[in-house]
């Protein structure tokens, strides 16, 4: 059980929200002090894309423990319609529909529950864009 | 600089070892190594693990080994760096000695990895990896690097059974290792029809769930002349670098930058290159980690390390053997000792001791010991002197 | 009721999950025969509940709306079926669309009504001058008990609606509204029981029929309009036939009713189930239609609105998915998976 270790993430990991480098202009996920491209300070937050595509994939059919119910479930590295990658479970989907180069969008799933009696862990995966009118 | 001497070298079978504890297998590495090395006391202990804390709820390991030693008193303490531990106790080892401060250090890498059910064991393997943005979404350790084998078979369009050789060749290494745990023949067939675990790994690409410990004892040279023996093994170069630690970050994904850094640096230490490798230990806890390592350790051009497992250049009768008693694969794997492992494995083969498995008088190692995805790599050359 | 300032809808929006079941499908199980309530229903993933389907519908509803989450000043999540029996889901779902912390946001109890309880809420809450906007949910993920008549249609779906004074920006807004209530226990659940219980026949005149007929005849009364002055009439649909005779009982025609069916296809959402039903119809309406907006809740009682559409709904509808773009989204599943899917299986 831990929930402040959960908490204290949850902006992030609701909306995914990433951090944007002012000096090299890299984006990634989650947002920190330091840059990892260039090493810089100068790093903001921002709200990422919810939009893009699958780099790639895989079906894990051994699940580590808190996720057996869920298995097999796909997880995947996305990246976002502004270069920043993602690593992400890919939901509303079949493991005969994954590709790699499908256009996927962000939506909010629950991951997990620390246990039968305690908190739910909630953050963003990944679907097929949905198909609509606009 | 006046490189370090391996002056002993202990270790025990890898298996699951029910009736031993961690404490228990630790000791037995050390005192091999001890008595091997004809000391009965050292200036420092490095004990390397990934998982005690998970597995046995056991932290404080260096003082826990030293008092089981009966060395109470010599400084210790844990050395970790996810799977690379052990190459990297290898590393503070040898900072330690050629530093001055230590003549003669004692590192054992030990694992208790059967302790706990797969499925607790594959949550702490993923201790390696970012928890709470990677592993929270029930990412495992071996579905990253399933990402990275998709991502490798797409780019460099190569078939799985290309790369599915080399865990047949490593199991037919460990059938003539005394202390390997798997010991059975399998054959590429074997392999592409074993369960998939994370797709398109295949059960038989992994290596395996074990426990085990080996131990070395490293010391200066002044030290190492004080007990004459017919050989001599110098670490000729030692070096560890990380890479951004999740994979999905990095730049280019099918480059495992830490080991090209750490290479490049031992390389430049020992004064040799690449062609000057007699025997290789290449870090195979999953099968597309052995082609990706023959490139960025400059052994084949990126995109075409797998050729060298295809046309058999790794076997123990190819130009560059590679990982001569089954390697993580079939030798085993206890996390935190396997890059002890490595050198024990090269040291049998530098000192003419590697039986039905003896590489032609081959004198100089490298092994590469990596953490993570190549979060961390650690390179340690070792020269016959 | 009508505040003292005119209320408008600034934006709507709807989830459905993925999976269906076919009646049929469930018939097969247990061997029934006869006609069946509704065609198929909708069933959540293993990796959602009332908030996940809630956090959906509000960031199609933020779509349409246009504007900042964080001037969202209220939530009233609305639902029986929440992921916590203590811990509202109002504020995950206010941390999840950027709403918190500024924000009044609590759970709403009231059964299949409790989403039109909270837009009721919204309404008075907006019209006070207390907030600028306000968000109103209903949402559910009911359990419906194996072999019961309600298990084939205890479906699942959420359904967002974000008020503001009426203006030009909004789509459509509320010329007045009633609640009536009493206490009838048609449909219930005790405490830590899994599936609720219901009283059969009871559940239709006295309940369903009495509440939704007072309500629609008060509200009319008050308005001084007759069901010829609707384009529209939505009613609270448990299954097909119920909302096609409240409504010609009510004097209005199949017409008028259809649109706003969509249990069939969907199940009943519960809490969402009415708000769905207007959000199908404000998918397809037209400026200076008059719908006539009626929710059912066990225990019992109706919410009653009548709403006018705005020249502004043909510029926003476009802007998220419509009912048909979820509705056409389905993979059907089998009972086995059904079950699992539901926790039913006890592992």
């Amino acid at each position: 059980m831990s929930v402040p270790r959960y908490w204290r993430e949850r902006k992030i990991k609701y909306r995914l929200i990433g951090g944007k480098c002012k000096t090299c202009n890299r984006s990634f996920y989650p947002p920190r002090k330091v840059c990892p491209y260039c090493s810089s300070r100068e790093v903001e937050e921002i709200l990422l894309p919810r939009k893009g595509k699958i780099l790639s994939y895989t079906i894990i059919n051994v699940p580590p423990k808190g996720f057996e119910k869920y298995s097999p479930y796909v997880i995947a590295i996305v990246e976002l319609e502004n270069g920043a990658r993602v690593l992400a479970q890919l939901t509303d989907i079949d493991e005969n529909e994954v590709k790699v180069g499908l256009d996927v969008e962000a939506v909010f799933r629950k991951y997990s529950e620390q246990s039968p009696v305690g908190i739910i862990e909630y953050g963003i995966k990944f679907r097929p864009v949905l198909k609509h009118g606009a | 600089m006046e490189k370090p001497v391996i002056i002993g070298v202990g270790y025990t079978r890898i298996g699951e070892h029910w009736e031993k504890s961690l404490r228990d297998l630790a000791v037995e590495a050390a005192l091999m190594a001890l008595d091997n090395a004809g000391v009965n006391r050292v200036d420092a202990i490095y004990v390397s693990n990934m998982m005690s804390g998970a597995l046995q709820d056991q932290e404080h390991l260096g003082s826990l080994i030293a008092t089981y030693l009966g060395l109470k008193g010599t400084p210790a303490c844990k050395v970790e760096a996810a799977c690379a531990s052990g190459g990297m106790a290898i590393h503070q080892a040898f900072l330690a000695v050629s530093s001055g401060y230590y003549d003669t250090v004692l590192i054992v890498g030990v694992e208790k990895m059967t302790d706990k059910l797969t499925s607790e064991v594959t949550f702490a393997l993923a201790m390696a990896e970012d928890r709470e943005y990677v592993v929270s979404t029930g990412a495992t350790f071996v579905g990253l690097n399933a990402l990275l084998y998709r991502l490798y078979l797409t780019k460099f369009n190569v078939g799985q059974k290309s790369i599915a050789k080399f865990p047949v060749i490593a199991h037919e290494n460990a059938l003539n290792a005394p202390h390997a745990q798997l010991k059975r023949k399998i054959s590429v067939e074997d392999v592409l029809s074993s369960p998939i675990i994370a797709d398109p790994i295949r059960l038989l690409e992994c290596a395996p769930i074990g426990d085990g410990a080996a131990a070395l004892v490293i010391s200066s040279p002044e030290v190492a002349k004080e007990s004459p023996k017919d050989t001599y093994i110098e670490i000729a170069g030692s070096a560890a670098a990380t890479d951004i630690m999740s994979l999905h970050e990095r730049l280019d994904l099918l480059t495992l930058f830490a080991s090209v850094k750490a290479a490049q640096k031992a390389y430049k230490m020992a004064k040799v290159k690449p062609s000057d490798v007699d025997v290789l230990e290449v870090h195979d806890a999953f099968s597309i980690l052995a082609p990706i390592a023959l490139e960025d350790l400059g052994f084949a051009k990126k995109g075409e390390g797998w050729k060298m497992i295809e046309n058999m250049d790794v076997s123990l009768s190819g130009k560059l053997p590679t990982n001569t008693m089954g390697g993580l694969k079939a030798r085993g794997h206890p996390v935190g000792a396997t890059g002890i492992y490595q050198a024990v494995d090269a040291i049998l083969q530098l000192k003419g001791e590697a039986g039905k498995n003896q590489v032609d008088n081959p004198t100089l190692a490298l092994l590469q010991s990596t953490g993570g995805v190549g979060g961390t790599v650690v390179v340690n050359i070792l020269k016959r002197g | 009721m009508k505040p003292l300032r005119e209320v408008g809808i600034a934006g709507y929006g709807v989830y459905i999950p993925m999976y269906r079941i076919k009646a049929e499908e469930i018939a097969k199980i247990w061997k029934r025969g006869g006609k069946l309530p509704i065609q198929e229903k909708s069933v959540v993933g293993l990796d959602e509940d009332s908030a996940t389907m809630a956090v959906e519908a509000a960031l199609n509803a933020l779509k349409r709306a246009q504007i900042d989450p964080s001037s969202i000043g209220a939530i009233r999540l609305g639902t029986e079926s929440k992921p916590y029996a203590v811990k509202p889901t109002a504020t995950i779902v206010a941390e999840a669309i950027g709403t918190s912390p500024k924000v009044a946001a609590a759970d709403l109890e009231f059964a299949c009504k409790a989403g039109t309880e909270a837009m009721e809420s919204c309404i008075a809450l907006v019209a006070s001058g207390m907030v600028q906007y306000a968000l109103a949910i209903g949402v559910d993920t009911a359990q419906g008990r194996p072999r019961d008549e309600l298990e084939y249609t205890a479906g699942c779906g959420a359904a967002a609606y974000i008020f503001s004074l009426k203006s030009s920006s909004t789509l459509a807004y509320i010329e007045g509204s009633v609640s009536y209530a009493t206490d009838t226990p048609d449909f219930w659940r005790r405490p830590g029981e899994m599936y609720p219980q219901h009283a059969h026949r009871f559940t239709g005149a006295p309940a369903y029929f009495h509440h939704i007929i007072s309500a629609a005849k008060m509200l009319m009364n008050e308005l001084g309009l007759k069901p010829s002055d609707f384009k529209y009439a939505v009613f609270h649909q448990p299954n097909l036939k119920f909302p096609l005779l409240v409504g010609l009982k009510l004097g209005f025609k199949k017409e008028q009713i259809a649109p706003g069916i969509v249990v069939n296809v969907v199940g009943n959402t519960y809490a969402a189930s009415s708000l769905m039903g207007l959000a199908a119809v404000l998918d397809k309406a037209t400026p200076e239609d008059r719908i006539l907006l009626v929710s059912y809740g066990s225990g019992a009682g109706s919410d009653a609105f009548s709403i006018i559409v705005q020249d502004t709904i043909e510029e926003k509808r476009n802007l998220a998915p419509l009912v048909l773009d979820y509705i056409n989204r389905r993979k059907y599943i089998d009972y086995s998976i059904y079950i699992y899917f539901r926790g039913k299986i006890n592992m």
